[in-house]
This record gives structure tokens, sequence and C-alpha cells, in this order.
């Protein structure tokens, strides 16, 4: 909305810090129970560091990102795609970036990622916005 | 073991779900979301929906029982203890509003080996109660260590 001026895209840019319980909350919300996100124990048994982050709630901030730079209305998102890649940890912070690859019909096509600690847990964002 | 790749091209009975207002604020919640177009009636119609918003990335909510047929489907036979989500993608058509009911039908695109991963595809078409596509959406499970 303020960050979107004269019909045009700004950069994606997002930060967020998941805390301890949100992988709680997104499990409730989505429907996605995976121990792996919810139960310390069972993680470490299955040899990760911690639980993780559900990787679609990842996705989500890269949604939210795109869909804010182009104005905040959901329907400008027409498509996302993304590729799954290290692990993401609650109470360690999230940055999404991301920018303009190309403009096409009223379609802006934007190159992003999401990136934890130096790690990527989300590459190859590819999205395609029409700024309502 | 060379990956089983019969199933390619099987598709899976409907999944129904019917959109509620609180649930699209739950979810809305969980990710972080602050628009009233996702929490307020009002609002919501003032910007030109029929009723509360769902964000885009609620298709996972409405297509998840919908992927989970292929999922857990014994000719598909999908090891989950080795199971990584790879890739994903949706589509986005004609908006999903709370009171909505949208049918999704899933269905198994490719299986093929990879690096000695073995890459399971799915796809999941989501359709609202007028016939619009709601949702197009890819699903990519990577099984590591297949060979």
């Amino acid at each position: 909305m303020d960050q979107h001026r004269e019909g045009r895209l700004v950069n994606v840019d997002l930060k967020v810090t998941p805390d301890r319980y949100l992988p709680h909350r997104y499990a409730g919300a989505s429907g996605d129970f995976n121990p792996i996100h919810i139960d310390k124990e069972f993680a470490e048994q299955v040899g990760l560091p911690s639980t993780i982050l559900h990787g679609l709630w990842s996705m989500a901030q890269v949604a939210r990102a795109c869909t804010n730079a182009a104005g905040g209305d959901p329907r400008s998102l027409k498509r996302l795609s993304v590729q799954f890649r290290g692990m993401g940890f609650p109470e360690q912070e999230i940055t999404v970036t991301g920018s303009v690859k190309e403009e096409r019909d009223g379609v802006v096509v934007v190159a992003a990622e999401a990136d934890q600690a130096g790690n990527k847990i989300i590459k190859n964002v590819e999205a395609e916005l029409s700024p309502q | 073991m060379p990956l089983n790749t019969g199933a390619i091209g099987k598709s899976f009975p409907a999944f129904e779900y019917e959109v509620g207002k609180e649930k699209i604020a739950e979810y809305a919640r969980a990710v972080g979301e602050e628009n009233p177009v996702y929490f307020d009636r009002g609002a919501a119609q003032e910007a030109g929906f029929r009723d509360v918003v769902a964000p885009p990335m609620f298709a996972v909510v409405y297509s998840w029982g919908a992927v989970a047929l292929p999922a857990v489907d014994p000719e598909v036979d999908l090891n989950f203890a080795m199971l990584v989500h790879g890739g994903q993608e949706f589509e986005w058509g004609e908006p999903a509003c709370s009171g909505d009911v949208i049918g999704t039908v899933a269905s198994v695109k490719e299986i093929y080996e990879k690096g000695g991963m073995g890459f399971y595809v799915f796809e999941t078409a989501s359709t609202n109660q007028d016939g619009a596509e709601v949702a197009r959406g890819t699903w990519t499970n990577i099984v590591r260590g297949v060979s």
C-alpha cells in the first residue's frame, strides 16, 4: 500500500523471526503435525539438530513478502514457485529478499530467496505478480 | 532397486474442503498476515471480495487432504522416513473466500530418479463451487538414498 507507488513494484524485502511456539501454531493452522516440527526429542532421534520450521510456512513468508511488494492485495500474486534448501529454525531471523527480473504484459516476474543466518532456506524463487 | 513408476498418471478422488472465516484468520495469524481483508468481512467486501478472503498460501490448507492421497498410496510407495519436501509451486485463479466449497483432485505427475534420489511430483487442481479454478499446485517430494 504505502510501498506501492504508481503501479510499480518495489523490491521484495521482509524480515521475520518465528518465535519458539510458531511451529505449533502453524501445525494447528495448516494441519501438518509432522513431529519433526513440534517434538524436539523426535527431531533429535531422526538426526536433526532440533525441531525445524515447516517449509510451507517459510514459503508463506516469501508469498507475503511478494504480495506486500505488489501493494498487499492477495489477487496480485498469480504464481509462486520455490525450492526448499537448508532447514529453517525457530528463534532466528529470516530475511526474504528479491528483485524484479522482467515485466511482460502487465505481469512482473520476481526472483527471490529466503536466508536465515547465512543459510539459504528457500532458493530459486520465481513469483509472478500483477499489481492490482 | 529401480523406482516403481507404475503410478505415473494416476489420479485420486476429489477432496472437498469448506472454507471458514475463523480458519482463515487462524492461518493468517500463523503466517504473520495483517491485511484486514483476511480478518474482517466489511474490509474484504469493500475490497471487492465476496467475504473474508484467504491468503494465497491457504491453498496448502484446502488441498492438504487431496495431496495426502498419493502420498500414502501403496502403488506410489513413498518412503516417508527418507522424505523431504523439495519444491512447491502454486498458480492462483479465483480467490478463495469464506463459505467457498473447494474440491481438489490430486494426481501423480512424475516419478523419476536423479543423483541417487527419487523425485515424486504430485499435482493438485482446486475448483470452487462455481466451477472456477482457485489454485493449481505442483508438489515435489524427494526421497533420499534410493540407490
